[in-house]
């Protein structure tokens, strides 16, 4: 017995000392698991790795409850992660709370290849000093090809147009994003739409546009249910994520196309929580991780557009299924015509109101 | 009893019942009731008396036959317009009404004015003795009482026919006998129409005009209790009814009145000839417990035997004696607690004998 | 007690009977408790604490006080109706507390929580804190008020200054006025607009539809429970599984399976559709609206309606319905008069079970409720775990949690409690 004990404490600590001699700094990444934990592998933590043998990056799948999972650390006082990717919304937050280490981007990121500063370059996506940006996603309109005739819709007006395109259109239940784009469809230009909303009128003006279509609208609240209703022929038009509608498209091979106008662009990207344990590794980490090119390449594993204006370019193939990924970026130039902003400050302000508006709105027939 | 079949208020006309399609539960029922009697369907349990009882309420089709009330056949008359009262066994009052408003039930279903109904109501309570319990509801009495109200309740719309199926099986011993005597009086008084339903014989033979004794889906003997009791015609009915004595033997010869039986040991009985098949024929003999004399004069009776003292049960008024005689040793003798009595000992040796009128040689049974 | 006037009895051993008596009672009592005692700890827990938490949080307003703790007092005896922003001294305390609260990053919990009186105050206060940091009070040269209005012109409006007056003590009751679609200023409560108004009319729908599939419980369980009575054991039990199914299923699997019977190119569509009884454009609308909700609650609450009512019709005597009949009663009769007023015990037992059940669902609704369809409980999860509202998520719990009791008292008037039989 007493053997075997020290044999085990042997091997144990054999085991541990090689652990570290093969990785010196051990980097816990939290992220959204999935397919988008893989495209951020393979884009960047691969790479990284190979060219530092002595990190190590461990993946944490919880980004779902990052910012209340964060919010415990800090309150035990013990902090594991280095890293986390979150939504803008939760990274103004916790940067308001003091949870997340505030940077300057010029200083702490690479410039473009060109030599444009990272603050030019990420432009309106630095919604926060702790926002580390990574990529741009849109809230856009897919329909059904087979029900819209010779001449599928192209403009965010056609949405609202129940003669030209009779039918359901699906929308989510939120007032984010459609209270836009009823103003959009009403004629106000995009860079104007958050000012516009931001006087009762406005909002009256938002919601009598959307009195238009109400009775033609499916509300969708669970990001799968666009892509399922349009399948099904339960609606013409859907409002749906990017990526969920390049599955749709290109993966599963429906009846489905998509159109690019007044398309809400959204964000995601990094935080670094305030006493994450390796601090030093994830600036470097980071400078890598949120280059050009490195934004670019996740965008092979995944249909979402690198936030930087620069890696548009250097977009390329999809890893798989070998087609060209430009056309389906959100960022890309021909797509990305007429866009919009989220703009976080507008709604951490007025989400409650609107939403308490938006449900009565709702609740009146 | 009425001359005509016309003149009986309740009649049964080759009724046949069967639930599965199988088994027939009663057997080409024939059955007259006349207006005015107690008539009492007795038999063990499963024999099909409540069936017969459930036909004639309405609650069961007959499979075959035809029932007549009053000369009408009633078949396809629905419950509600039999106008025949009923008693249960779980008197079936209705928990969520007063006394008062289960007895005022029928007449308001009848649409009888208010003050009638409750002159009505009443009466009926008074008679039972329950005047003042009107406003209770069921919960708040007694079993006794409550099967009084029921009684009640079955009465006061004045039907034609009450039936009451074993109304007073869920009371105590001496409640029943009380019960027995309050029906029997009620139905005196009223001179309304009963057929009751037991399996308790003291309380057929107590309270009966007629007692019909059921077994098998068959009426086995249809009598007044004395003649049930006196003169059973098979030895199904003189088992049922009262204690007995029974003696399997095969018939050895006849006479216009009597015959001889001869039991396994040998012995030969002579008997009062009943209901036997013939000579050379199996029969059971049946012979009342009191029937039977302990040392008999000599001459006396023609039938003595040497039987054998088993067990004696003390019951006070008599001794209840279990002796083994002509080969049974279940031969049961009331020897009566008179001051002259013979002593008798477990195992002491005695001479028994009967009357060749109070052995009745009736149909071979298998036990 | 004088000794004198009661003769004490003793027991053999000479104690007194009564205090023997007292003795082993007590002992019976404290098993008693010993034993209910692991239970009441449980339900202590996870019941009566967590509740008792709500009915706080509804009108908990400590954290002003927390964040500003010089300015709350002093903004009290300020009188918003004077017209005037407070005085020096407030702004003072203001600058004072906002710098060690901004510094300490929590100014802006107080900013969200303010921002539900008012739009706007949140993106108010980050800009604040932000520059408070890096205020120096020391090195002022203009006023404090001077200096908090240069950060944003808000501070220098009455109207701000009210809603801080207003909500700066320890309890506020502006998410109960919330939850009843009303508001506070400084002329009193009053309605919200029109177009804020959601929650008295989802309380109305919620009791509205919680009746609706009550009653069509009722309905659709009496008539399977009273077969399920009369049948052979046997039988019975085999139809109780079925009855029982609903609860087997996955809620996936159910939510699925209306959706693909209910829906406008769903089964029952499809088959109306082809026998010719609606138009393709006449499909009907059976989800994602009420009917979707009414539906599939009545589908899941119809056991709990059943089960009361089988055990009690289980007990009602067949002979009661015969006696009702051999006394001239119609069957219809029997049944109105005899048998349905015995079954009243099993109604009110289902009907508050399921009434109950139905007023706190909310997953059931989510899915096939639409917008028309939602019920309040959906309202107090989103605020619970969406906007993180969690005073007026509490405030509409309470109220929720009065109703029920309300309603409950009601019956209990009406009906009666003690002629409840769950079985």
């Amino acid at each position: 017995m007493k053997t075997f004990i020290q044999c085990s404490l042997a091997t144990a600590i054999l085991a541990a000392s090689v652990s570290t001699a093969q990785a010196e700094t051990e980097m816990v990444v939290v992220s959204w698991g999935g397919a988008y934990t893989k495209s951020q592998t393979k884009a960047y933590h691969e790479p990284y790795m190979k060219m530092n043998p002595d990190v190590k990056i461990v993946n944490d799948d919880s980004a779902a409850e990052g910012a209340s999972k964060l919010r415990a650390q800090a309150e035990a006082g013990k902090i594991s992660w280095d890293l986390v990717d979150v939504v803008p919304d939760d990274a103004v937050a916790l940067c308001d709370e003091g949870l997340a280490i505030e940077i300057d981007h010029d200083k702490l990121l690479a410039p473009a290849p060109d030599g444009t500063l990272p603050s030019v370059d990420f432009g309106d996506a630095l919604v926060s000093p702790c926002f580390i940006p990574q990529i741009v996603y849109s809230t856009t309109i897919g329909f059904r090809t087979d029900k819209v005739g010779s001449t599928p819709p192209t403009s965010i007006n056609d949405v609202f147009d129940t003669k030209k395109y009779p039918g359901k259109r699906a929308l989510q239940k939120n007032p984010v994003g459609n209270l836009e784009w009823a103003l959009m469809a009403d004629g106000v230009a995009g860079k104007d739409v958050y000012e516009v909303l931001g006087t009762d009128e406005g909002v009256k003006r938002a919601f009598k546009k959307l009195d238009t279509i109400k009775k033609d609208v499916v509300w969708w609240t669970k990001g799968a249910q666009p892509g399922q209703l349009l399948a099904d022929g339960e609606v013409v038009m859907a409002s749906a994520y990017n990526g969920r509608l390049f599955s749709a498209i290109v993966e599963n091979k429906q009846p489905v196309g998509m159109m690019w106008d007044a398309q809400l662009f959204e964000l995601d990207g990094w935080i670094i929580p305030k006493g994450a344990p390796h601090l030093e590794e994830v600036y470097k980490y980071l400078k890598f991780a949120t280059d050009t090119q490195r934004l670019a390449d996740q965008a092979k594993y995944i249909s979402y557009g690198p936030a930087r204006k620069s890696s548009a370019a250097l977009v390329g193939k999809h890893a798989e299924l070998g087609i060209d990924m430009a056309p389906h970026m959100p960022t890309n130039p021909v797509n990305a015509k007429n866009t919009l902003f989220k703009d976080i400050n507008f709604w951490a302000d007025r989400k409650e109101e609107l939403a308490e508006k938006f449900e009565a709105w709702l609740a009146k027939s | 009893m009425p001359e005509n079949k016309e003149d009986y208020l309740v009649r049964f006309e080759n009724v046949q019942k069967s639930y599965d399609g199988e088994i027939l539960v009663v057997k080409d029922l024939n059955l007259n009731m006349a207006k005015g009697e107690f008539l009492t369907m007795l038999g063990p349990s499963g024999s099909g008396k409540t069936t017969c009882l459930m036909m004639l309420a309405g609650f069961e089709p007959a499979t075959h036959g035809e029932i007549f009330l009053d000369n009408i056949p009633i078949n396809r008359v629905p419950p509600h317009k039999r106008g025949i009262g009923m008693v249960f066994q779980s008197y079936a009052l209705f928990p969520h009404m007063t006394i008062g408003e289960n007895l005022a039930f029928p007449l308001e279903v009848r649409k009888m004015g208010k003050s009638e109904r409750e002159e009505k109501v009443k009466n009926a309570l008074d008679m039972v003795q329950l005047g003042s319990f009107a406003d209770r509801r069921p919960a708040q009495l007694s079993g006794g009482q409550q099967q009084r109200v029921a009684v009640a309740r079955s009465l006061v719309f004045d039907p034609d026919v009450v039936l009451m199926d074993e109304p007073l099986g869920a009371l105590d011993k001496n409640l029943r006998e009380q019960m027995q005597y309050e029906i029997k009086h009620i139905h005196e008084r009223l001179g309304v129409t009963v057929l009751y339903v037991t399996h308790d014989q003291s309380e057929a033979l107590t309270m009966s005009d007629r007692v019909a004794v059921f077994d098998a889906g068959v009426i086995q003997q249809l009598a007044p209790p004395n003649i049930l009791y006196e003169e059973p015609e098979n030895a199904f009915v003189a088992d049922f009814i009262g204690d007995n004595n029974c003696l399997h033997g095969i018939v050895t010869s006849e006479t216009e009145n009597g015959c001889v039986v001869k039991t396994e040991d040998g012995s030969e009985i002579k008997a009062n000839k009943i209901n036997i098949a013939g000579v050379g024929k199996p029969s059971t003999l049946s012979i009342r417990p009191e029937r039977v004399i302990v040392n008999p004069e000599p001459g006396q009776v023609p039938n003595v035997f040497e039987a054998k003292a088993a067990e004696l049960i003390y019951l006070g008024d008599h001794i209840r004696t279990r002796m083994e005689v002509c080969g049974n040793d279940n031969f049961y003798v009331k020897i009566p607690n008179s001051s002259h009595h013979a002593d008798l000992n477990k195992g002491d040796t005695v001479k028994i004998g009967w009357n060749e009128y109070d052995c009745r040689a009736l149909d071979a049974t298998n036990n | 007690m004088s000794q004198s006037d009661t003769s004490t009895l003793k027991t053999a051993d000479g104690i007194s009977l009564k205090l023997s008596l007292q003795r082993s009672l007590r002992r019976k009592k404290r098993n008693a408790l010993l034993l209910v005692a692991p239970l009441f700890l449980f339900i202590l827990i996870t019941f009566i604490i967590p509740i008792a938490y709500m009915l706080v949080r509804s009108v908990d307003n400590q954290i002003f006080a927390e964040i500003l703790p010089t300015t709350a007092p002093l903004l009290a005896k300020w009188d918003p109706l004077s017209g005037n922003t407070p005085d020096e001294e407030v702004f003072k305390a203001f600058i004072t507390d906002g710098k060690v609260a901004a510094q300490a990053k929590t100014i802006n919990r107080l900013g969200k929580r303010l921002n539900y009186e008012k739009s706007g105050i949140s993106s108010l206060f980050r800009k604040t804190g932000r520059n408070l940091r890096k205020l120096e009070p020391e090195k002022l040269t203009t006023s404090y008020k001077e200096a908090l209005i240069k950060i944003d012109k808000k501070w220098g409006q009455v109207d701000t200054w009210e809603i801080l007056h207003r909500e700066s003590g320890k309890y506020t009751k502006s998410y109960f006025l919330s939850a009843v679609d009303m508001k506070y200023d400084a002329n009193g409560m009053q309605w919200k607009d029109d177009d804020s108004r959601i929650y008295l009319n989802l309380f109305k729908r919620t009791l509205w539809l919680s009746f609706l599939i009550t009653f069509l419980t009722v309905l659709l369980g009496y008539p399977i429970a009273y077969l399920l009575a009369t049948l052979k054991t046997s039988t019975s039990n085999l139809l109780i599984i079925l009855v029982l199914l609903p609860f087997w299923t996955s809620l996936l699997v159910r939510t699925s399976s209306w959706i693909a019977l209910l829906q406008k190119e769903g089964v029952i569509n499809d088959f109306l559709f082809a026998i010719g009884l609606i138009t393709d454009e006449g499909r009907l609308a059976m989800i994602h609206n009420q009917t979707g909700t009414v539906i599939a609650m009545t589908h899941i609450l119809l056991p709990f309606m059943i089960l009361p009512l089988f055990s009690v019709m289980k007990t009602i005597n067949p002979s009661y319905v015969r006696a009702a009949r051999s006394m001239g009663a119609t069957s219809f009769t029997a049944f109105r008069r005899v048998y349905f007023p015995n079954t009243i015990a099993g109604i009110g037992a289902g009907g508050i079970l399921v009434f109950i059940l139905s007023i706190g669902y909310y997953i059931t609704p989510a899915l096939v409720g639409g917008t028309q369809g939602t019920l309040i409980s959906n309202f107090i999860a989103y605020h619970i775990s969406g906007s993180l509202n969690w005073g007026l998520a509490a405030a509409l719990g309470t109220i929720l949690l009065l109703l029920v009791v309300a309603l409950y008292i009601l019956y209990d008037k009406i009906v009666g409690i003690d002629n409840m039989k769950l079985g």
